[in-house]
């Protein structure tokens, strides 16, 4: 079992939903970018994400596009990724799924990502711009140790859904709106209704939802229907704030804290 | 239904027959559909709606009549003697793209689009431009059928294709500045591809090259195929014959794979004309196919202008229109299967070129097209007297004066 899947049952066994929190690697720098990702864990995300970052990021709003540019010039790669994974693995078991656009794993080598990804001690990837039609290529040359969570949009048809879910481990990424990255507008009513879909073309994997996730009230509500919830503008945007702050990241552990806090209050109310 | 009429050189569309892409859009290894999955179930339904309409009768005469009375078409193959002269070598002839409605080859592809557009049911499109010549074919394409236009333009290219802008808001479309990396063609794309993940449901994006997920780089390559299918007609009919070489410039590529598509099967040889910048080896180029590798950028895999941890690198040229760092996915197929050879030209190269034929042809050729000038007096000088030579003069120089003007004074 991976440490992904051991992580969604054992908070179901607690009528717990899963707080994934994203930060770009990188941002602002690799020192105080570790240091983030340590108070997250301290602080209630029970799945991070970690952003590859990438010049041309066509599905992300301005803050991650500009936390992107900010990692890039502060020396981040795909190496230094690696790094940041094993570094994190010196504290914390948590379930890591790096997040990346498809060219920068290109040109780092398929087979090179994946074996270094594992050695890491990373659990899953998401690639944004990897639709099951063109990901034969990567997976082929994968093995089992890496899950490969996919993306599922309120365009996507039923048939569709289950033919991604298929092809998918790990869990469903859900996009809560027809939008990019830290949009505006979440309609929760709208989404779950297109989480309820999703769920009956799942296979039983967890479905968490993303993109315009911004507050802990957000975060309950879509907790309610979701296995799990996931949140990174609003981080990245907590993290571009304090850009000067020593303690910024015990900030964005509070943050977290106050989302989980927020969204395990609606489980018990619920 | 009326069938499509057939005008011997203009009734060029659809294309049948094709090799290349397969049915998922690969042109070998390049191509495809690199996409989040928004826009997957759209790209899904454009290219079923494309398939269907482009072997569809009505659809085919609107667009033919369209493009013979509203575009101009077909544009003329000129013999360009005295530029010839200057090569002192095979005879050149210039396929006038620069004379056909905006200005450029262009609006072969946006007409077709934007009827597609309005097949499909939707009210409003966008654009991304560099040179500002697609964003201005959009936008005449949305005048002409009532829609909603909204063109991203980088913030640089806005300032040195300034006549376009006018032009373009003149004509009804909303210009988008977008200022993030260069502010140039690739950050122009990049947020129309983001607006675009946001309004997919009622709009339509008129990509301007043949670049992008598929279908859209076999789709406006059937678009532009209109030049070959002319020149090849026009040709016959001067010489008696097939030309011995097709010279073209390339950015994303449109108007070289619109040239070269229907001579793909002859024996022509074909030069596709990159951007040098200030040379390869200052790194200011945008010579994708000369000095690039295989990556991933704008929804398709192709050769793209990138450093070693796969992030794109800028590119650079005088013209906005060849500024950019990725190519056309069925180009990078082209060059590996050695179909066509891909050369680059210097920005002083093109600014000879463009001084030359302005000077001996009365002709004003667009920073863009200057380039394949350019390279093809090298290629003439070269060959015999009886060899013949089509340029594709892609567009027209207009919109390029402030540039060459603000060089003279340096």
């Amino acid at each position: 079992m991976s440490r992904i899947e051991e992580t969604f049952g054992r908070l179901r066994s607690r009528g717990e939903k899963a707080l994934v929190g994203f930060i770009t690697a990188g941002d602002p720098d690799c020192t105080r970018s570790l240091e983030i990702t340590r108070q997250m864990c301290r602080s209630g995300v029970d799945l991070l994400e970690l952003g590859v970052p990438f010049s041309d990021p066509t599905a992300d709003g301005p803050v991650i596009q500009r936390s992107s540019a900010r990692a890039i010039g502060a020396g981040m790669n795909m190496k230094n990724v690696m790094e940041m994974v094993r570094r994190i693995r010196g504290f914390s078991s948590i379930p890591i799924v790096l997040f990346s656009y498809y060219n920068p794993i290109l040109a780092y080598g398929t087979e090179k990502f994946y074996g270094d990804a594992v050695v890491a001690g990373a659990d899953g990837t998401l690639v944004v711009d990897l639709p099951p039609e063109e990901s034969d290529e990567l997976t082929d040359v994968w093995g089992k140790d890496l899950d490969f969570i996919r993306l599922v949009a309120p365009t996507t048809p039923p048939e569709r859904m289950a033919r991604i879910a298929s092809k998918a481990s790990g869990f469903i990424y859900l996009v809560s709106m027809i939008g990019i990255t830290g949009s505006s507008g979440l309609n929760s009513e709208q989404t779950a209704a297109v989480a309820n879909d999703l769920k009956k073309n799942c296979n039983g994997l967890p479905v968490c939802i993303g993109f315009g996730i911004s507050t802990p009230d957000d975060a309950a509500k879509v907790s309610q229907f979701a296995d799990g919830v996931v949140v990174g503008s609003a981080f990245e945007r907590l993290i571009e704030s304090g850009l000067q702050d020593k303690d910024i990241a015990e900030k964005v552990g509070e943050f977290a804290a106050r989302l989980k806090g927020e969204m395990k209050k609606e489980w018990v109310s619920g | 239904m009326k069938p499509a009429e057939n005008n011997s050189t203009i009734a060029s569309f659809p294309v049948q027959n094709q090799a290349v892409p397969d049915s998922r859009g690969h042109f070998g290894p390049y191509g495809g559909r690199y996409v989040a999955e928004t826009l997957m179930p759209a790209l899904i339904e454009l290219e079923s709606a494309y398939m269907s309409l482009c072997v569809e009768p009505a659809f085919q005469a609107e667009l033919n009549l369209l493009l013979k009375d509203y575009a101009g078409r077909p544009t003329p193959l000129f013999c360009a003697r005295r530029l010839s002269a200057n090569a002192g070598g095979a005879l050149i002839y210039l396929k006038r793209e620069d004379l056909a409605h905006t200005g450029a080859h262009k609006i072969n592809n946006t007409l077709g689009q934007a009827l597609l557009a309005r097949w499909m049911g939707k009210t409003k499109v966008i654009a991304e431009t560099g040179a500002g010549q697609h964003g201005v074919a959009t936008a005449t394409a949305a005048a002409l059928f009532g829609m909603e236009c909204k063109i991203f333009m980088g913030t640089e290219d806005i300032a040195r294709q300034a006549p376009n802008v006018q032009r373009m808001k003149l004509l009804g479309a909303q210009v988008v500045p977008v200022d993030s990396g260069t502010g140039t063609l690739k950050d122009a794309m990049n947020e129309a591809m983001r607006y675009w993940v946001g309004s997919v449901r009622d709009t339509f994006y008129v990509i301007g090259s043949v670049a992008g997920p598929h279908p859209y780089p076999a789709m406006v390559r059937d678009f532009q195929r209109v030049i070959g299918d002319e020149a090849k007609a026009q040709i016959m009919e001067a010489e008696g014959r097939m030309p011995d070489m097709l010279v073209a410039c390339v950015g994303g590529g449109s108007n070289a794979m619109g040239l070269f598509h229907p001579f793909i099967q002859e024996r022509s040889e074909m030069v596709g004309v990159e951007a040098a910048g200030c040379g390869i080896s200052t790194g200011k180029h945008a010579a994708t196919l000369g000095a690039g590798s295989v990556g991933v950028l704008h929804g398709s895999k192709s050769y793209v202008l990138q450093d070693e941890n796969g992030q794109i690198k800028e590119a650079h040229s005088i013209s906005a229109g060849l500024d950019y760092p990725g190519v056309g996915p069925e180009h990078s197929w082209l060059k590996d299967t050695g179909r066509v050879r891909y050369e680059s030209v210097l920005d002083e190269e093109a600014l000879h070129a463009f001084h030359l034929l302005s000077s001996v042809e009365g002709i004003i050729p667009a920073l863009e097209s200057s380039h394949a000038v350019a390279r093809a007096l090298v290629e003439a000088s070269r060959m015999p007297a009886e060899k013949i030579v089509i340029v594709n003069l892609s567009g027209r120089g207009d919109k390029d004066l402030g540039i060459v003007e603000k060089l003279k004074a340096r």
